[in-house]
């Protein structure tokens, strides 16, 4: 346990390790571990900003489908109203068909039973006077009774 | 080695004996074939083994290091750059937490303390009798496998870090503001050579107390574990083991102590009293 030049020698070996460990080991370790820090701060803030940006659009999806759901609705409403409004103009058309048909078919109800009445009342005239040329058996003129004739046929 | 031919005695100091390589007076230039020619050689001598396992495993330390700066990636790290960032981590930790001024060299100095000494502390778990009986069968008659047994090795660091002190108070405060630190206190100018004594054995304690603060630990370690190593084989494993598991302990301990001290040090270096 002497002290000799080991002493010097150690401290030689000590100083080159030391520089050796300052210009080679500690600065890329270091630098990297700084950089890993820097990524590993960079990526939190990018997924916590992911989670904010999900939450926005969770939110503005909610919103757009509660729109679009009341929309919907109001289109539904409109069509119902419109096809009961439909429904109402096509009763109401149908209806007035009807009475239309209606008051054609009488008149020409009407129309037949006139003209049926006029030939009636004719032939009647005619069966009339025959009747009472038959009975008389003279000639009447026809002429000078015809106002007669008109009136029995309208009581007719 | 515990052999009838060899007493207790002789097998301890056998074990504590560096192989030493010097000018001896009447060998001239070779290895010390004993302790006391080792003592005779005086200064101008180097212990082989110390310089030889202390610089393998510097360069073991180094190698694993620079392969895996060289490596590095800020990605999803693999488990060595993984293990290596964990202990950059607590280095960095340790420095930032104690030293608050900017220097590039303090950091890197404490990982290479850090790790320099506890791979050098480690070599004590290495079973006492392995290296040196391999190194005997070789014919080399001394090898101590642990470094920081040697008073050289931890006092070669310790001056290292002495120097640094020196330097960055003389840088900080200027020559001037560190001799004046020196000489007027704690009791002001009129009690100068008072105060110069006091600060310095205060300025030289710090040296002395790293050096031998940790050659004591892991010489009285070393020892025990040669103490041990005396008992039959068939039950040094009931003292041995619970050492061993002790001194894993002892020896990172001593490696953060070291390494502590030299952060505060020099913190104390940059600071202003």
């Amino acid at each position: 346990m002497n002290i000799n030049l080991t002493i010097i020698g150690q401290a030689i070996a000590f100083a080159i390790f030391v520089v050796f460990c300052m210009k080679f080991v500690w600065p890329p370790i270091t630098a990297a571990l700084a950089e890993r820090k820097k990524k590993i701060a960079e990526g939190l803030d990018a997924a916590e900003r992911a989670e904010r940006d999900l939450q926005l659009a969770q939110e503005k999806a909610t919103e757009n489908m509660r729109k679009g759901k009341e929309e919907a609705a109001a289109i539904i409403e409109q069509a119902n109203k419109r096809a009961n409004q439909i429904i109402e103009e096509a009763k109401e058309k149908a209806l007035e068909e009807a009475g239309r048909v209606k008051a054609a078919k009488q008149a020409e109800l009407e129309m037949e039973v006139n003209q049926a009445r006029e030939a009636l009342r004719a032939q009647v005239a005619a069966l009339a006077v025959a009747g009472a040329e038959k009975i008389l058996e003279a000639s009447i003129d026809a002429n000078a009774h015809a106002q007669l004739v008109e009136k029995l046929a309208a009581e007719l | 080695m515990a052999s009838g031919t060899v007493t207790s005695s002789e097998y301890i100091s056998h074990h504590l004996t560096n192989l030493t390589f010097g000018n001896h007076p009447v060998n001239g230039w070779s290895l010390a074939h004993s302790a006391q020619e080792a003592a005779e050689m005086g200064f101008w001598a180097i212990n082989v083994d110390t310089m030889g396992w202390s610089i393998a495993l510097g360069v073991l330390f180094t190698w694993l290091f620079r392969k895996v700066a060289k490596n590095v990636t800020a990605g999803v790290p693999g488990s060595t750059q993984n293990f290596i960032e964990t202990i950059i981590e607590f280095v960095d930790d340790n420095v930032k937490g104690i030293f608050h001024h900017k220097n590039e060299l303090i950091a890197p100095l404490s990982l290479t303390i850090f790790v320099w000494i506890f791979l050098m502390n480690t070599m004590d778990l290495v079973p006492v009798d392995w290296i040196p009986f391999i190194a005997g069968e070789m014919g080399v008659h001394f090898m101590k496998v642990v470094p920081t047994t040697d008073v050289n090795a931890t006092a070669g660091m310790a001056l290292s870090v002495f120097a640094l002190i020196i330097f960055y108070s003389i840088k900080q405060k200027g020559l001037g503001g560190f001799l004046a630190e020196l000489s007027f206190q704690p009791l002001g100018k009129l009690m100068l050579p008072f105060n110069l004594f006091l600060e310095l054995v205060g300025l030289l304690a710090k040296p002395v107390s790293l050096a031998l603060r940790l050659f004591g630990n892991m010489y009285a370690g070393e020892m025990i574990f040669i103490l041990i190593a005396l008992l039959p084989f068939w039950v040094q494993w009931v003292l041995s083991v619970p050492w061993a598991i002790f001194h894993i302990l002892v020896i990172t301990l001593q490696a953060f102590i070291f390494m502590v001290l030299t952060i505060v040090y020099l913190a104390m270096a940059y600071d202003h009293h």
